[in-house]
């Protein structure tokens, strides 16, 4: 096996070497080159295949919600994109609790850019009254629970609400933020969302950016 | 660093050996034509088959009820999912063209005489597997043709005695073609039969390299060993395997980079009229993509003209010249089995139509026009006068070989040259 | 040369052989570039045939883009059923009572140039005439015993084949000159014909809207190909320099 050659084809070519080597060089590195750009060319199609279709398009394109008839307290889902997306009417006796747990947070003031500009505060939303969340867990993907009425408080005392997550033990509060010493790497996405009206929520949106 | 690395890996898995072995120092005689890139064309046209089947396997439904729309899905609303569609049904086209083409290289060069007999056979089953291929996956679109294509073709086992009639209810999986045959073709076409093509076509390639290639003037450039002087041996480096049994007449060229860099400006050429077609045209007139299957396929309705599409015509044509339904069937098989025994048939012993009889060239040409000639009749709605034609055509079809048969056995044939002529 | 012939020969019968015969049709001039006419071949089509026949495969909202028509517009304009412009053009006709009313169900017209062509279809639509002997009063020359009725009638007025005296020899001769309307449609013969061209042209579009896309990528491709054969050219020349 020693004597296989790696540089075999070199060397033949060498054997059959003409006298202006440039212009074989050079009619060589252009052909590659062009080549290779008709390879990437045609790559195009096949990769472009995989971005979303319009039926997926279509499927997620905006979802109105209707907050009407949301009482305080309350927490309705919505499906945008096949995920829940969560919307609650928080009270103010609630939102006032908000500032006090940033001790017990991972990224209480929102740095990490898990939400549109517009939700980079305490209450993480447009609307201090109106918490807009996609429900699915920033670990592996489940699904949290929404506990409520001192439920929570088995998870993390003196915190009556928030959201725990079944399958490895997450835990969330009322604006979406995650607590320390959980798997859950980052806060609950905020979706783009804005006001239609006072009772409709358009989700996939932004103001200004659609 | 890199040497070090292949040298380790070259160790392990002898790479570069194979590949001096069969692509670059593979001896290639220096006088093949552009009648031999097609054997290179139909490698591309399998590999661009194989790549585009996979990425529309993503988004196509292999269901009665979604497979129609699953198409018009992939048309309309994947990323440039229209053109995936256009390269793979055009290159079903392209790649029967090819692959005529390249047979008849084979046999106005005489390629399938001894010593590559089993060559030419390989040659046949991939053929027949691609008719295969062809066939099932044309039945996928679920439109009009493919439905009444599949119907027509599956009754053909019908003919067979006894157990015709039971062999089409168990190929189709049920009581008429339905979604069940469609899921069973659509298993075969774009695993099972793929698998095949692929591992007929490596065993093609070795078969081709252990006997060499043939070349348009049918004389050997491989001579016994130490039957030439030095001078007379080619100069390029050619793989040991093949110096250490034969001496190499100067008269051939490595494959890499001479016959590759060939085979590239008739791929070049080949490309632009595959661009032309499947950007601009298609449809091909409705030969490419037939217009009834544009339409869903509907078990209730068939369409007024049914052909299959327009690689088998020729066979469709002998099929209905025979006024009996079994015998239609068994002219039709023995109209490729006669292709698949031409090593044995012809018994000439030179190769190349340039130095046989002029009656032997004009068998080829005629066996040439009587083969489009049988395509044309099998592809254009049914008529009186056709049907004496078809017969007749495939009379002269069978002639052929007939004719072959006879005058080959005590053939004047010109003299080979000693050496290659160009 | 003659090898040349050979792979004509193989090449062409394929090209070569036309297509079926049948009924004499008119050749329809449609312009896949020309936006107002498939414009206008859309509100007829949303207003004249999507009550009987869908185009199932085709978005509202691929309509709007291709055809340059802001979404809001073609919602207000040509967006008759459903909701949201990502849904398919469909109508609400149950299958079922539409194959009673109709003897069969009325088909999908989304793929109908690809399967009956522009000129017939351009042809069918102006060839309608007034037949009391059929269900809905009227036959078509193209299409005989058609079940469907003359939705354009409207536009082109009350359809009748016509004969005309003519000399012939002397003698006076009735002569049968065509399909003429009365007068009592919304267009004249001229403007019906380019309404038809319209629709033609729209269903045109309908069957394949990757078409012009395709032409357009096709250009840069076959030039880029051009380049791509003349550099191999040389470089094949260059290599094969000293074998011949």
């Amino acid at each position: 096996m020693s004597n296989v050659s790696l540089d075999a084809h070199d060397s033949s070519e060498a054997e059959n070497q003409p006298e202006n080597n440039t212009r074989r060089r050079f009619l060589t590195v252009a052909t590659s080159v062009v080549g290779g750009v008709g390879v990437v060319g045609a790559a195009v199609p096949f990769i472009a295949s995989w971005n979303p279709s319009i039926k997926a398009k279509a499927a997620g394109a905006d979802v109105e919600a209707d907050i009407s008839k949301i009482e305080p307290g309350q927490l309705i889902r919505v499906i945008w994109r096949s995920k829940p997306v969560w919307i609650a009417r928080r009270t103010p006796e609630l939102i006032a609790t908000l500032a006090g747990l940033e001790g017990q947070l991972k990224d209480p003031n929102s740095d990490e850019e898990q939400q549109p500009e517009f939700a980079k505060n305490t209450h993480r939303s447009l609307k201090e009254e109106y918490l807009v969340l996609v429900g699915i867990c920033t670990h592996l993907g489940c699904s949290p629970q929404h506990l409520k009425d001192g439920a929570f408080e088995e998870y993390v005392e003196g915190v009556p609400e928030g959201f725990f997550c079944p399958c490895h033990g997450s835990k969330f509060d009322m604006a979406g933020r995650v607590f320390d010493n959980v798997p859950a790497p980052l806060n609950l996405v905020v979706p783009p969302y804005m006001f239609i009206d006072d009772n409709t929520i358009l989700i996939g949106s932004e103001e200004g950016a659609a | 660093m890199w040497k070090n690395l292949m040298d380790w890996v070259e160790y392990r898995l002898p790479i570069m050996r194979v590949a001096n072995m069969h692509a670059i120092q593979y001896p290639a005689p220096r006088n093949m034509n552009f009648w031999y890139m097609f054997g290179f064309l139909a490698t591309i046209v399998l590999v661009n088959q194989i790549v585009t089947g996979v990425w529309l396997t993503m988004s196509y439904t292999p269901s009665a009820e979604g497979a129609f729309a699953s198409v018009e899905y992939i048309m309309r609303d994947v990323e440039y999912g229209w053109l995936l569609r256009y390269m793979h049904s055009t290159g079903a086209s392209a790649f029967f063209i090819v692959v005529y083409l390249h047979m008849f290289r084979g046999m106005i060069y005489g390629s399938y005489q001894k010593p590559r007999e089993l060559l030419w056979l390989f040659g046949m089953f991939i053929y027949l597997a691609l008719m295969a291929e062809a066939f099932m996956g044309y039945v996928l679109p679920w439109g009009q043709m493919s439905y009444w294509g599949a119907q027509v073709i599956v009754s053909l086992f019908s003919a067979i005695p006894v157990i015709g009639p039971d062999l089409v209810i168990w190929i189709q999986g049920d009581y008429v073609i339905s979604g069940a045959t469609l899921n069973r073709f659509f298993a075969l076409h774009v695993i099972a039969l793929p698998l095949v093509i692929v591992i007929l076509v490596f065993l093609h390639i070795v078969a081709l390299h252990e006997v060499g290639s043939n070349n348009p003037d049918g004389t050997d450039v491989k001579r016994k060993k130490g039957s030439l002087k030095e001078d007379e041996k080619t100069n390029f480096k050619i793989h040991e395997y093949y110096t250490s049994k034969y001496d190499i007449v100067d008269d051939i060229v490595p494959f890499f980079p001479h016959i590759v860099l060939k085979d590239l400006v008739g791929f070049a050429f080949f490309l632009l009229a595959f661009c032309y077609i499947m950007f601009f045209n298609p449809e091909m007139g409705g030969y490419f993509l037939e217009h009834p299957n544009f339409e869903i396929a509907n078990p209730l309705k068939t369409p007024e003209h049914i052909f299959p599409v327009w690689y088998f015509t020729p066979f469709y044509a002998i099929l209905k010249a025979v006024p009996h339904k079994l015998g239609g069937v068994i002219a039709m098989f023995a109209a490729i089995i006669a292709l698949a025994l031409l090593p044995w048939i012809d018994r000439g012993k030179v190769k190349s139509w340039r130095y046989r009889c002029g009656l032997h060239r004009w068998n080829l040409l005629i066996f040439a026009v009587v083969f489009i000639f049988l395509g044309y009749l099998g592809g254009t709605p049914q008529e009186n006068w056709k049907i004496t034609a078809s017969q007749i055509a495939t009379i002269m079809y069978f002639g052929f070989f007939a004719l072959l048969y006879i005058y080959s056995k005590n053939e004047t044939c010109k003299p080979v040259p000693a050496r290659i002529t160009e | 040369m003659k090898k040349l012939i050979f792979v004509l020969a193989m090449l062409l019968p394929m090209g070569a052989i036309a297509a079926g015969g049948g009924a004499h049709l008119d050749k329809a001039e449609y312009d896949l570039t020309d936006k107002a006419s498939l414009q206008n071949g859309a509100k007829l089509y949303m207003n004249y045939c999507l009550g009987c026949h869908q185009t199932q495969y085709q978005r509202y909202q691929r309509t709007f883009s291709d055809l340059g028509i802001p979404v809001e517009l073609g919602q207000e304009y040509l967006q008759f059923t459903g909701e949201k412009p990502g849904e398919h053009i469909k109508n609400a006709m149950p299958a079922e009572s539409a194959a009673k009313w109709f003897g069969a169900p009325p088909p999908d017209l989304t793929l109908v140039a690809r399967v009956r062509g522009a000129d017939w279809i351009y042809t069918y639509l102006r060839a309608f005439y007034v037949d009391e002997s059929r269900p809905f009063g009227v036959n078509n020359e193209v299409f005989p015993e058609v079940g469907m009725p003359h939705v354009l009638q409207e536009l082109q007025g009350v359809p009748r084949k016509t004969t005309e005296q003519t000399m012939v020899d002397g003698e006076m001769v009735e002569r049968y000159v065509g399909i003429k309307a009365d007068g009592s449609g919304e267009l004249s013969a001229a403007e019906y014909d380019t309404a038809v061209l319209d629709l033609v042209n729209y269903l045109v579009y309908v069957g394949e809207p990757s078409r012009l896309e395709s032409e357009n990528i096709g250009r840069y491709v076959m030039l880029f190909l051009l380049v791509l054969l003349v550099l191999i050219y040389l470089l094949k020349k260059e290599y094969w320099r000293d074998v011949h």
